[in-house]
């Protein structure tokens, strides 16, 4: 298997970057409903409460990668997914799209530049239209961008639906009446009908069964292979993450606290917070251990804590971790961590 | 020899639905003794939340227990009266439920939930029950347990609500604690804290745990014995090093094999084939027989539960004998 591995990975070096984010930020306000408009008016302190859900992040993903975007529920995973996969405009910083700024963009090339970036979500039922039979769902979106010649579309939407393994003798059938790995299969299916070079899976096997999670997970090993995809593959799930991803990227609150290639940040985590979290995995291979816990709560986005996100539930904070803002530094090549403990040494 | 604290004879729950019997559980049998853990584990509608509904006697209509024992200290539950289980519920045996928010009054404030829940099943002052309701929050670490004891369920994260079921489930020490999927929800780092408050209980109490999970890692970390449920019946059953490092049935090395960190990086996971049947026409025999590797012409006769080594069974008639390889 490795043999037909390593040309995406021999590309990943050289390749220019498909996607690469500069000092991202996604901030969600509640607006003050009428009430508290008025309350303002009169001098009264409130304020519209802003989530940091996204807080500068710099990402690359380079052609044929795929990269493990892990983190825990509330860190700003999927927001930073949904951004990448350019269906949510991020509040600031830039987008470069092989190299060109998405706003620089004509109407057309933005267009293209959203096709060849598929999402698939995490939860297949909810994500296909229940009103649609499959061909529809499918073969809905090459036609309208004019992927497929007229008359074609019907073997078009076969091709799809037997290259995700799914019977194209049931493509009449509503997403009801399938299983959830089968929906998944549709999901994949519908963003393959337009052709893309890179996929964004927000949790895709999460709601899974295990044996189910194989197959599709197996599946997308194979489709990469066929297609030559790029993936950000974004799972809390680390057993996925470290099976299927060259390059891995730990996400806290926000922010980015780790990245590195994916046998290094399983074999040499540096972050607290990555060891943290290495460590509660629990594994098949450990048996009747004592689990630990971090201690302490995901503190709330709201309110995040000052400097270093992770000081309050971290065993090695210092006082500086309370005051200033670690700066993700390169700390061997490939590897970079947001820590002040590397300072230190 | 006093009882074991559960044993489960030949159970069968059923579902007498318009289009047919739905056999959700099928023939379970296992025990769990003081202290012990026992991990069910099983895919979606394999019957491993009915089980544990049954024990309780929360199988509602169309469903019902169609036959066997349910043996909890010796007294059997599946013929006890509803006042009787009453009794039972919440007091000796209790549930934690992979969302918190079915156990959990969104309308009431916390201590109201839990001194009622004290009261239920013991005559003492409220003043001594609130007293109990704050030792059970501070014993599955909740901080300043005075203060939460006055908030409502919303004003908790998912980690601390379920926290919260915990310690109501824990409130009058029960013998037995059936929990499923009560990790399920939560982040890696919660769920390693929740891990290590059932571990701490079944030392300090004895209590015996049944924890239903469809992850085997979770399991390998925890439980003493496993039992691997598939479309309603225990395909295989023991303890659980043994069972993970030596599978009997194919199904449980199925699975074994489907786990990533069990395979190696960047290659094909070892998928089983198909996917699970619909309880509503199973295939006569074994009902893994589709998916098997191992199927032949035999497998149409339901095979028997067997014991392939001491303390090991298995439902198959040509299990693996030799170590599966990591």
């Amino acid at each position: 298997m490795s043999e037909v591995l390593d040309p995406p990975r021999a590309a990943a070096q050289a390749g220019t970057p498909i996607i690469e984010l500069r000092g991202i930020s996604k901030r969600f306000a509640t607006s003050l409903d009428f009430a508290g408009k008025l309350a303002k008016k009169l001098g009264a302190k409130v304020r519209e409460d802003v989530v940091h859900a996204v807080d500068g992040v710099d990402l690359q993903v380079r052609k044929g990668e795929v990269v493990g975007l892990v983190g825990e529920s509330g860190c700003g995973k999927s927001t930073l997914g949904r951004m990448v996969a350019g269906i949510m405009p991020p509040s600031a910083g830039t987008v470069l799209w092989h190299g060109r700024d998405l706003k620089s963009l004509s109407a057309a090339e933005a267009r293209q530049a959203k096709l060849r970036t598929q999402m698939i979500f995490q939860d297949p039922y909810a994500s296909l239209n229940p009103r649609l039979q499959v061909q529809e769902i499918v073969g809905e979106a090459p036609q309208v961008h004019g992927l497929v010649p007229r008359g074609g579309l019907e073997t078009y939407v076969d091709e799809q639906l037997r290259r995700a393994g799914l019977d194209p003798a049931l493509k009449r059938r509503y997403p009801h009446q399938f299983s959830g790995g089968q929906r998944q299969r549709i999901g994949i299916a519908r963003a393959l009908a337009v052709q893309p070079d890179f996929l964004v899976c927000d949790e895709a096997v999460a709601a899974l069964d295990v044996s189910i999670q194989a197959q599709i997970l197996n599946l997308f090993m194979k489709l990469r292979r066929e297609l030559d995809l790029t993936y950000l593959f974004i799972s809390h799930d680390l057993g996925v993450v470290e099976h299927l991803s060259d390059r891995v990227v730990i996400m806290y609150l926000g922010r980015v606290v780790e990245e590195a290639p994916a046998e290094e940040v399983f074999a040499r985590p540096n972050h607290p917070y990555t060891r943290a979290l290495l460590a509660e995995v629990p594994r098949i291979e450990a048996r009747k251990r004592a689990f630990a816990g971090v201690k302490g709560e995901i503190p709330s986005p709201l309110n995040p804590p000052s400097g270093c996100h992770f000081h309050p539930r971290c065993p090695f904070a210092m006082e500086r971790c309370k005051a200033e803002r670690p700066a993700l530094r390169e700390i061997a090549p490939g590897h970079r961590s947001a820590c002040h403990l590397n300072d230190a040494a | 020899m006093t009882p074991p604290t559960l044993q489960v004879r030949n159970l069968r729950t059923h579902f007498f639905t318009r289009a047919g019997v739905v056999k959700a559980v099928d023939d379970v049998s296992f025990t769990v003794d003081r202290g012990k853990v026992l991990g069910l584990v099983g895919e979606s509608g394999s019957g491993k939340s009915v089980t544990g509904f049954s024990i309780l006697g929360l199988v509602d209509p169309p469903g019902r227990i169609a036959g066997g024992q349910i043996l909890f200290k010796g007294q059997d539950l599946a013929g006890l009266s509803e006042e009787a289980m009453r009794q039972l519920r919440g007091n000796r045996i209790a549930m934690i439920f992979q969302d918190p928010m079915m156990t959990l009054n969104p309308v009431l404030r916390i201590d109201t939930q839990m001194i009622e829940t004290v009261l239920a099943h013991e005559k003492v002052s409220r003043e001594e029950a609130r007293q109990r309701a704050r030792d059970a929050l501070g014993q599955v670490g909740i901080p300043s347990p005075e203060e939460r004891l006055r908030a409502y369920p919303h004003q908790f994260s998912g980690g601390m609500r379920q926290r919260v079921a915990i310690a109501i489930a824990l409130l009058h020490k029960p013998d037995l604690i059936v929990a499923d999927e009560p990790t399920t929800a939560l982040d890696v780092t919660i769920q390693g804290q929740i891990l290590a408050e059932a571990q701490k209980l079944c030392a300090d109490f004895g209590t015996a745990l049944i924890w239903i999970t469809h992850d085997l890692s979770v399991v390998a970390g925890l439980a003493d014995d496993i039992a691997v449920m598939y479309a309603g019946k225990v395909v295989e059953q023991g303890p659980v090093t043994q069972v993970l490092d030596q599978p009997l049935h194919p199904y449980t090395v199925g699975l074994i094999g489907s786990v990533p960190s069990r395979n190696k990086r960047g290659e094909p996971l070892r998928q089983i084939p198909g996917m699970t049947p619909s309880l509503l026409n199973l295939p006569a025999g074994c009902a893994f027989r589709a998916r098997c590797p191992r199927a032949e012409a035999r497998c149409a006769e339901p095979p028997p539960m067997a014991e392939y080594r001491p303390g090991r069974h298995a439902r198959c008639i040509h299990p693996y004998e030799e170590a599966v390889a990591a």
